[in-house]
């Protein structure tokens, strides 16, 4: 096992620059979630690690070797497909086998080590099998049976999980979480899926055209998203983006949008007043909006839209000018047409730069 | 309502309704196939058991007799060796060039379209102009090979030395054609290296075409687990590619039995029948000697030749083929 180091990589596609100047240290052991939408580069950054890429500058780094030239079957990692890539022409053994027998194992060892791996995985039964005879959850085991057998520097996994049914799809995320934490391997896990992030990743690395937005555990960057992207990207629903000016009212600072003026934390209107920003953004995690009576509501609008999800409730709420989300427990119902008054307790605002999209403030 | 009211369609069983309706959509199809392929088998069965005047009359009823004679002859049984070897040295090397040039011009590389468009080019080539470009490449005195040859030593003379008779003799004698086909044991190799090169074409396409139905993924997936580009051949593309070549096989063995062309323009079946495939001898047999029954026989046998064939190769080599959708 190893630590992956992205020194500066870019990538173009003719015109088309994939990756820009990305640097990321992965350390041992980690489980590293790379996170964004379709396009951002995050196929394109573990592609590269695999070898199936030449970046165009830039240096990888696999422990403290430099591989950037080094052909991706001299590398020693392991790569999960999205589509799983299983030989369709061969065994379940012989797909795990083909890399041991590649690197010339013996024929008792391969079968040892397929053996276990099978074992670990829960498709010991099923070696015989041809591919083409397996559900996507089993295909998708014999997809990472191939990848642990080898014992590789770096599991490399692209959108793995995303061919699955909802359901399997759960599943396989504990336990690949579990096989992480038995290996105790590198594994650089890509998603477009905020969920599958959340959950799994020790750390995640959001990006966006090609470039990182931020990294750091998952809570941290739920909690304090760099950016406007990061804080739309991250959380289901997404938070509330008001546009808002700086403004003082009644000898209170805050921030005033189109329906309603936000009293800050004195900390965070120092921090909007030292940015010198004219224009800023103000954001609202859905699940921070409560229903409240008179003097707390901060706005008040009627409801538009219930989403009934069974253990909470996703309420639509037009304001006058704009329209915000809030994430309400099941009970008590809101029914679409009631007026609905809303207040925010203040520690959990947001504010980003209106030009650059940066965050302001802690 | 009565049986006799009701409109004759109604009163007749379902199947003969859809029958009905059936027929004139079958119309074209069986109007052809009944003119140029049912009638045709059938005379042939016929005049099988009859010999008849050079105009095709006055049949005399022969039985078994002909398609003993015919079939059991020394000469049918030549004709077969002739197109088997004939079969083998076209279809064999034709795949293997083929699948080569496939496997190239699969490369991703800038300006691939045009090797790929120059690889298939012989696709569209007709037999006689292929022949008549052979019979210039092998020309014993202005064709390229032999000037090639003669430069360097490897022949002596405007002809190679071969068979017995005296250089000179057989120039004059057979001036219009190159001694690579005239040379009996010469002429079926050259008649071969002609056609398969028209069939690298052919296979080329369709080799390519079953190359580009195997997922990158599968390569990608290969060369991380630390196959090389001969192991990625050797353990992906070949697998995959088996269902391709197995059809490609069929192809090329038809084609081979259907020859008739380039042995028409290139050595009329010599010299002393060693290009005589079975479907030039029953032309012959039919056509030059006017003898419809035996070259009826003949056509049968071939017939029935290829239909074994056909049925031997799905049965055997079907079980071999690694990977089918």
């Amino acid at each position: 096992m190893a630590r992956l180091f992205f020194d500066g990589i870019t990538k173009r596609f003719g015109s088309v620059a994939a990756l820009r100047a990305l640097t990321l240290e992965i350390p041992d052991g980690e489980f590293f979630v790379l996170l964004g939408p379709s396009g951002c580069g995050k196929t394109t950054a573990l592609r590269i690690a695999a070898g199936l890429e030449e970046p165009t500058s830039g240096e990888l780094y696999i422990g403290e070797r430099d591989v950037t030239d080094v052909e991706a079957k001299e590398r020693d990692v392991a790569m999960v497909f999205q589509n799983y890539a299983l030989y369709p022409h061969m065994s379940v053994f012989d797909n795990v086998a083909f890399g041991l027998r590649m690197r010339k194992h013996s024929r008792e060892e391969i079968a040892t080590l397929v053996r276990g791996a099978a074992e670990r995985l829960g498709i010991a039964a099923l070696l015989e099998r041809k591919p083409g005879e397996l559900s996507g959850g089993q295909q998708q085991r014999v997809a990472l049976g191939r990848a642990i057998v080898r014992r590789p520097q770096a599991f490399l996994m692209d959108e793995p999980l995303s061919n699955l049914d909802s359901r399997m799809r759960v599943q396989m995320r504990t336990e690949l979480v579990r096989l992480h934490r038995e290996l105790a391997g590198t594994f650089v896990y890509v998603t477009h899926d905020q969920v599958e992030a959340m959950t799994m990743g020790g750390r995640i690395a959001v990006m966006s055209e090609g470039e990182l937005q931020q990294v750091g555990p998952p809570q941290d960057v739920y909690d304090r998203p760099a950016n406007r992207f990061v804080a739309e990207f991250i959380g289901s629903p997404s938070m509330n983006i008001l546009d808002a000016t700086p403004a003082k009212e009644q000898g209170r600072s805050g921030l005033r949008t189109a329906d309603a003026f936000v009293e800050l934390p004195d900390a965070l209107a120092a921090a909007v007043a030292a940015s010198g920003a004219r224009q800023v953004v103000l954001g609202v995690r859905p699940e921070h909006l409560m229903p409240v009576d008179g003097e707390a509501a901060t706005f008040a609008g009627t409801v538009d839209l219930v989403e009934s999800l069974g253990s909470e409730q996703h309420v639509l709420v037009a304001l006058r000018h704009g329209t915000v989300v809030a994430r309400l427990p099941a009970r008590p119902r809101v029914e679409a047409g009631a007026a609905l008054q809303l207040g925010v307790a203040s520690e959990h605002l947001h504010v980003f730069r209106g030009d650059s999209g940066a965050r302001i403030g802690p | 309502m009565t049986a006799a009211a009701r409109p004759l369609t109604r009163r007749l069983p379902r199947g003969v309704r859809q029958l009905l309706v059936a027929l004139p959509f079958l119309a074209p199809a069986i109007v052809l196939f009944g003119a140029f392929v049912f009638y045709p088998l059938v005379k042939s069965v016929y005049l099988g058991f009859h010999i008849t005047d050079p105009f095709g009359h006055n049949e005399t009823f022969v039985g078994f007799e002909q398609y003993a004679d015919v079939l059991g002859s020394s000469e049918f049984a030549s004709s077969l060796l002739v197109t088997g070897t004939f079969t083998l040295y076209t279809v064999v090397p034709a795949i293997v060039i083929g699948t080569f040039l496939a496997v190239l011009a699969n490369q991703r590389l800038p300006g691939i379209v045009v090797f790929r468009t120059i690889f298939s080019s012989t696709l569209a080539a007709s037999v006689a102009i292929t022949s008549v470009l052979w019979l210039v490449l092998l020309h014993p005195t202005i064709g390229p090979l032999n000037e090639f040859l003669i430069d360097r030593g490897l022949a002596d003379g405007p002809l190679l030395q071969d068979g017995g008779w005296a250089v000179g003799e057989r120039a004059t004698a057979f001036d219009l054609f190159a001694a690579w086909f005239v040379d009996p044991n010469w002429a079926l190799i050259s008649v071969s290296v002609a056609t398969a090169w028209m069939n690298i074409g052919l296979f080329t396409v369709i080799v390519l075409a079953g190359l580009q139905t195997v997922p990158d993924e599968l390569y990608e997936s290969a060369r991380v687990d630390g196959a090389g580009r001969w192991s990625q051949f050797w353990h992906v593309t070949l697998p995959l590619l088996s269902p391709t070549l197995f059809f490609a096989s069929i192809v090329g063995m038809i084609f081979a039995f259907q020859s008739f062309g380039q042995i028409d323009i290139l050595t009329d079946g010599g010299p002393v029948d060693a290009t005589n495939v079975i479907l030039y001898s029953l032309y012959q047999e039919s056509f030059q000697n006017f003898r419809f029954g035996a070259g009826s026989v003949q056509a049968l046998g071939l017939f029935f030749i290829l239909l074994l064939l056909t049925l031997l190769q799905f049965r055997f080599l079907a079980g071999r083929v690694f990977y089918r959708r």
